[in-house]
């Protein structure tokens, strides 16, 4: 399957050119702390003005894996490289990397202008010089009247900005974001990710994002890394991530999915019929190769499922799945439905396109839930 | 009762107390600072009797003078002594914050779980009495003691050496004594520090050892001032070290002040010297409250 182009970012996508140097290379990398394996033997390369997000549930290695790329963190085996050289042995003053720390980690007795000056003061740059990039930086984040101010006469959002002109000012080639929008609320959230992406575009950087929220992830990443206990589970641009998940894992934790075990009752090629407790399923192109008998997921979104009163007729062609209503969330911009076929509980999701106060179906009633076979991912792992 | 009422008795009791405990006696120190020596039962002329009546008191209120004080200014001795005290004072508080501060490092970098068994090997000492300890010193530092037994038998020196009845044997109890003192405040501000603050530092091209430059000594400012504030305070007016220790050679004015009161049995010039004593004090223990104020807002 061809992965779906993102309109914003139009063409880029050099991990699919062969000839493109990857500008991060985890080469086999473990770190063990003491018993326990944090990472586990992973391979990953990230290339140069990519957004790249590190992306799994607390504990998964993906804070680690930034670490070791920083140089808090010595791997335990393999190689991390950046712009081809082996990073081992360099202390992290010297790595032209920059971080932005979950807990911002400003210098309390600093005012903001020297909490962002501190890096290129460390560099020796030039007294004029320090001023005017400050003075650019505090400009980009829009912070100008704030300089001189200390970190604890700040919002939680302007501490924020302040911590990402400090980790900018020195223009690194790799910037890591160690979950940069935790601390604040939603709304300025969801407007920092946009003003993040917009900064990251303008000024050309690479950036690697650790984070555990999924919409985060997918708003702003070029390619999502989606971890598991230490291990990839899977890589790709947000659309192959939520249309193509690769396990169940990766399926689960992207966005709501319904998921429904069996067994494969029928194989033609890439078409796979699945016997399920609610029915044979059959799915149009599945990636994984498999055989009679073998036992296997099959899963679907729940906005790409069909809702329809129990005696309306369906299009030919879809799989059809008949239950009741359980319950029925109101959402505004849609409707999410939760229908109990044979003891699963299965979502479906329909956008409100039309205005309508009444409601279409109620709680209890007989439905259809169609779902067209394109729609239906085969997952064996 | 009302509740602002409740709460002004409340906050009345610690008041009583100050006035009680410190006021009262201090303001008889200073009347007696003020009076003159005298061979009686108590040492000093005038003393007020509620007999005498206003116009006893206001008669013998004309007593008092200011003559003890112009004594102690005019004499090098006195002066001597003061100036000794803060030298020594502020020399052995220097030794401590160069001796504390790696310590107090140590313990707040050191595995968690160890923290509080470093913290009590710092408190221990407390467990024995402090005099017992600042003998236990004699015995080391005298010319037959541990110290010069162990230099001479490794033959590192030909003489006993001279430690003990000297300046450095005070400043060695002092250092001994408070050290406690100073690497507690300092290990409470080291271990609160937040360690993500190091890496940042590192992370913008610091190398470590400039790290705890520009930023552990910055921020660990607070806890320097107290320790610092809480051994020089009272080292000033120790008594004890310097009489075991310095001999006749060490005058400190905590100890001047000990010998004019109950050798001379000089009670005014005594209470002028502890008065003095007070005033020098004053200085430095307003900076120290001012600064645990201004911590206390500060805190987070």
């Amino acid at each position: 399957m061809e992965p779906p182009e993102r309109p914003a970012r139009g063409a880029f996508a050099p991990w699919d050119e062969p000839a493109a140097q990857p500008l991060v290379v985890f080469d086999g990398v473990t770190k063990r702390f003491g018993a326990e394996t944090a990472v586990s033997d992973l391979t990953l390369a990230v290339y140069e003005r990519e957004f790249f997000a590190l992306l799994g549930p607390s504990g998964c290695g993906k804070s680690t894996l930034m670490r070791m790329l920083a140089g808090f963190e010595t791997p335990s085996a393999g190689r991390v490289l950046l712009a081809g050289q082996d990073l081992a042995g360099l202390p992290p003053h010297v790595r032209p990397v920059n971080m932005m720390f979950q807990s911002y980690a400003l210098f309390p007795h600093m005012s903001v202008e020297k909490n962002i000056a501190f890096g290129l003061e460390m560099d020796g740059r030039p007294r004029d010089e320090v001023g005017a990039r400050v003075a650019e930086a505090l400009r980009m984040v829009k912070l100008e009247g704030l300089a001189g101010r200390r970190p604890h006469q700040l919002s939680g959002g302007q501490r924020q900005r302040v911590a990402l002109a400090r980790a900018l000012v020195k223009r690194p080639k790799l910037l890591l974001l160690d979950e940069p929008l935790g601390a604040l609320d939603r709304k300025l959230r969801e407007e920092t990710q946009f003003e993040l992406m917009a900064l990251q575009e303008r000024l050309g950087l690479t950036f690697i994002i650790v984070t555990h929220d999924q919409d985060e992830a997918m708003t702003m990443a070029t390619r999502i890394a989606v971890m598991d206990k230490g291990r990839l589970a899977q890589v790709g641009t947000p659309p192959v991530i939520y249309e193509a998940p690769a396990t169940r894992h990766v399926a689960g934790f992207i966005g709501e999915i319904n998921l429904v075990e069996g067994t494969v009752s029928g194989c033609d090629g890439r078409r796979v019929t699945v016997a399920t407790a609610v029915g044979d399923l059959t799915v149009a192109d599945a990636v994984d190769s498999v055989a009679v008998g073998q036992m296997v997921a099959v899963a679907w979104r729940p906005e790409k499922t069909r809702i329809v009163r129990g005696g309306e007729a369906i299009s030919n062609g879809r799989a059809v799945i008949s239950g009741t209503v359980h319950d029925i969330g109101y959402l505004g911009g849609r409707t999410t439905y939760h229908v109990d076929v044979s003891g699963l509980r299965l979502k479906a999701a329909v956008a409100n396109a039309a205005r309508s106060i009444e409601r279409p179906l109620g709680t209890g009633e007989a439905v259809k839930l169609a779902v067209a076979p394109d729609a239906l991912l085969l997952l064996v792992r | 009762m009302s509740e602002r009422a409740t709460r002004r008795t409340i906050i009345l009791v610690p008041y009583l107390w100050l006035a009680l405990f410190f006021l009262v006696p201090f303001a008889i120190v200073a009347k007696m600072s003020l009076s003159q020596v005298a061979t009686a039962i108590p040492p000093y002329v005038p003393v007020f009797g509620l007999a005498d009546g206003p116009a006893g008191w206001f008669a013998k209120a004309r007593e008092l003078s200011l003559d003890n004080y112009g004594v102690i200014v005019g004499d090098r001795l006195y002066v001597d002594a003061f100036l000794a005290s803060l030298r020594i004072a502020a020399i052995g508080t220097a030794i401590l914050l160069v001796i504390g501060y790696p310590i107090a490092h140590a313990m707040a970098r050191a595995p968690e779980r160890w923290r509080p068994i470093l913290v009590m090997a710092v408190i221990l000492p407390f467990w024995t009495s402090f005099l017992i300890r600042v003998y236990a010193w004699i015995g080391i530092l005298k010319p037959e003691g541990l110290l010069n037994e162990l230099l001479l038998g490794l033959g590192l020196i030909g003489t006993p050496l001279q430690i003990a009845n000297t300046e450095t044997a005070v400043l060695i109890g002092v250092v001994y004594s408070y050290l406690p003192f100073m690497v507690l405040p300092l290990y409470a501000t080291l271990e609160r520090m937040d360690r993500t603050l190091l890496e940042a530092a590192q992370d913008l091209g610091c190398p470590p050892w400039k790290a705890f430059w520009r930023i552990t000594l910055p921020l660990s400012l607070p806890g320097i001032v107290a320790g610092c504030f809480l051994c020089f305070i009272p080292i000033t007016g120790e008594v004890v070290i310097p009489d075991l220790l310095g001999g006749s050679d060490t005058l400190m004015i905590g100890k001047t002040l000990w010998t004019e009161f109950f050798s001379n049995r000089d009670w005014p010039v005594a209470s002028a010297v502890a008065v003095l004593l007070l005033v020098i004090l004053v200085g430095p223990i307003m900076v120290y409250q001012r600064q645990q104020a201004r911590q206390m807002e500060a805190g987070r």
